[in-house]
């Protein structure tokens, strides 16, 4: 932490230009009608950078525990699950909670940040912008808090245990979570085994006119602007006499504890941490599909981050964010040309059809875990303060 | 699932529905439980993909009994499901055995995830009906209460396999060398056990009682998807934790226990909304176990604790 402020601007104005030019991709089509299909805000472009923004703070926050501290979490679809409910909870407005409860006769709890605040600032125009994204902020960060108090209580069982004992409870424990979000009895606050809906998503924070016709699309940036505050935050930690920490524990707990590390509130700290990023990746996810609901959030989730963070390089922030993007990309975009019907000519392309994309994608992380161990990064880091020199090779431009 | 529908149930009937299904499930938890134990006893491995490979041995038994008879196509289901396992060992897990544990653990994650997409795509993701195999479907009328055979028979057969499967390892040659693997792997190899081989036959083994398992588990079941084996799966590793991990008549108590558990939760009174937790308590009682007994009910204290 000794740089110097001049050593670290270049990564300032990197990440500066990454987010401004977010902003320029999502609204350059309003401009300049005439660019192909793939500008517009729907299209599949879009819908990839949004929730790779998302996973890849995920997946940040999984390689904080797994691949800097040596622990290995199985719990990260849990705590997303209670971020994405508490945000949900806490954001839609009271005149929708009748609506989206309505299964339960309303909802136990009528409180709502966006309300709240907008009873002090104003519910229209610029001010009941801000009320909207102030509630949203501090939603999210409550999100957080409320996964990291979780993650608080259950480390002090769950911490002392050793590697693939501690993989398997917490991913009992997200398990548990589940069923619990899904208990009809909790109905009137989580909605039981339904979504909740209504409450603010990105599309919200987009500007519009009077009229309702979209001025300066944000819904991008959003999460591009919380995903990389949040890394920053992350990345700084780790560079931390703590991070030191974290990273002696994994190489060597005992060394580390001769050293005069306190082994458990350490590892504590790095799960409660994890946790917290894993909650506010929970409610902008929840943000992302629009809804709540937690059979979403299964172990096949956790499972699925954890490969990124492999692909990535496990101890690599950067990896994991490069890996994030170009799995969220070849899932939801590039591959997806495996899952219909294709011809080359006349003649019909053999074995496509639905599923098969999965197929392919599970046989080349198969390849990757068992030939290609070290990932796309290793535990190397992209330095921005020398990108000047290096080749160009920003996340947003995938 | 026996007959606990019925509103007005007579309290005897009831309690012997409850047990005899939980004793069934609980039997075939315990020949899945089985080949958690003896991979982790042996390897220190949680074979994430078992409950896979349970699910593709339920989907082998649909595809082969469309086409063939069942007394032929049962045993290949059998004989197909060890291929498998043999096969994902020696992919999977054999590059993988001078790499830190997690990189195993993390391949066997990816197993997992390639025999589900396989499975998805295979059967296009509708849920698969497992057809009546004769006899095993049959009901039959115990103290008042209709069920399936294959709820009497799967204690007995797990009995069965079970006492088969211990006189294996105390026994014969094969056991012998099992033990000493799972003792001490470097040793083991030094006296010259030829690991590769004692690995597979502990993949052989597993494999072919989760086939059993999947016949037994599936007949009573209405569909197969392809996420169908990991909730079973992972009860059963809790079982063989529960049991005590590398100890194989703890893996099967545990296994009975948490069968009959799980039945009386989901048997409990409707309106009492608790069916949901039938699996997180198994979960629940994961996590007690841990943070008490690390070591399970019939486990050997860990010598590796620091």
């Amino acid at each position: 932490m000794t740089t110097t402020k001049k050593n670290n601007l270049p990564t300032i104005l990197v990440i500066a230009g990454l987010l401004i030019f977010v902003i320029i991709l999502e609204n350059i089509r309003s401009v300049f009608p005439f660019l192909p299909q793939i500008f517009d805000p729907m299209s599949p472009l879009f819908t990839v950078l949004k929730k790779a923004a998302v996973y890849s703070l995920v997946a940040v926050s999984m390689n904080l525990l797994n691949g800097f501290t040596g622990l290995f979490s199985l719990g990260q679809a849990g705590f997303m699950l209670l971020g994405a409910y508490t945000y949900a909870i806490l954001t839609v407005p009271a005149e929708l909670k009748d609506q989206v409860y309505y299964l339960f006769g309303g909802c136990a709890f009528q409180f709502s940040f966006v309300d709240f605040f907008k009873g002090i600032f104003g519910a229209t125009g610029v001010p009941g912008a801000i009320s909207m994204v102030l509630g949203c902020l501090i939603a999210l960060i409550l999100a957080g808090c409320v996964a990291g108090f979780f993650a608080f209580l259950i480390g002090f069982p769950v911490l002392r245990l050793k590697s693939d004992y501690l993989a398997i409870a917490t991913l009992g424990f997200a398990e548990i979570l589940r069923a619990i979000f899904q208990w009809q009895r909790l109905g009137p606050i989580t909605n039981g085994a339904n979504m909740i809906k209504g409450f603010p998503t990105f599309s919200s924070f987009n500007i519009t006119d009077g009229s309702g016709r979209v001025v300066l699309q944000l819904s991008t940036f959003v999460p591009f602007l919380i995903t990389t505050v949040c890394v920053v935050i992350i990345v700084l930690l780790i560079n931390s006499s703590y991070g030191r920490a974290f990273k002696s524990i994994r190489d060597d707990e005992i060394a580390s504890e001769a050293m005069g590390i306190k082994l458990f509130s350490h590892k504590m700290l790095s799960f409660v941490i994890s946790s917290f990023f894993a909650g506010v990746g929970g409610g902008l996810f929840a943000m992302y599909v629009a809804n709540a609901q937690a059979k979403a959030f299964t172990s096949t989730m956790t499972y699925e981050i954890l490969l990124i963070v492999v692909i990535g390089g496990i101890g690599s922030v950067s990896g994991s964010i490069i890996a994030t993007f170009l799995y969220v990309a070849c899932s939801e975009w590039w591959l997806r040309f495996l899952d219909s019907e294709q011809y080359i000519g006349g003649f019909k392309v053999p074995l496509l059809r639905n599923g098969f994309r999965m197929v392919v994608f599970s046989v080349v992380i198969m390849i990757i875990v068992l030939f290609f161990s070290k990932g796309i990064m290793g535990s190397r880091e992209i330095d921005l303060n020398s990108l000047f020199v290096k080749k160009d090779k920003k996340k947003g431009q995938k | 699932m026996g007959t606990l529908a019925c509103g007005k149930v007579h309290i005897m009937e009831y309690v012997i529905s409850v047990l005899l299904s939980g004793i069934s499930v609980g039997g075939q938890y315990a020949l899945i439980a089985i080949g958690y134990t003896l991979v982790y006893g042996i390897l220190r491995l949680i074979n994430f993909a078992h409950g896979d490979v349970f699910m593709v041995a339920g989907l082998l038994g649909i595809y082969l009994t469309a086409t063939l008879p069942i007394p032929v196509s049962l045993p290949l289901v059998i004989v197909f499901t060890v291929l498998l396992g043999f096969t994902i060992e020696r992919a999977a897990y054999k590059p993988l055995r001078e790499a830190p544990r997690m990189s195993v653990m993390i391949s066997a994650i990816g197993v997992s995830y390639l025999l589900q997409n396989t499975a998805t795509y295979v059967t296009g993701g509708q849920p698969m009906t497992y057809p009546t195999i004769p006899f095993l479907s049959d009901t039959v009328n115990v103290a008042g209460t209709q069920t399936k055979w294959v709820v009497i028979i799967t204690p007995f057969l797990v009995l069965i396999l079970v006492t088969f499967l211990t006189m294996l390892i105390n026994r014969t040659k094969v056991g012998m060398a099992m033990r000493a693997v799972s003792k001490d792997f470097e040793t083991s190899r030094l006296m010259g056990i030829r690991i590769n081989s004692v690995i597979s036959v502990t993949f052989i083994i597993g494999s072919a009682l989760a086939a059993v398992g999947s016949t037994l588990f599936f007949t009573n079941y209405p569909a197969i998807t392809p996420m169908a084996g990991a909730m079973p799966g992972l009860k059963a590793f809790v079982a063989a934790v529960f049991g005590g991990i590398g100890s194989i008549p703890g893996a099967v108590i545990g296994a009975f226990i948490i069968g009959i558990c799980e039945t009386i939760i989901k048997g409990l009174p409707s309106n009492w909304d608790v069916s949901v937790f039938s699996d997180a308590f198994t979960f629940a009682l994961l996590i007690v176990i841990l943070a008490f007994k690390p070591q399970g009910l019939f486990g050997e204290a860990a010598a590796d604790k620091v």
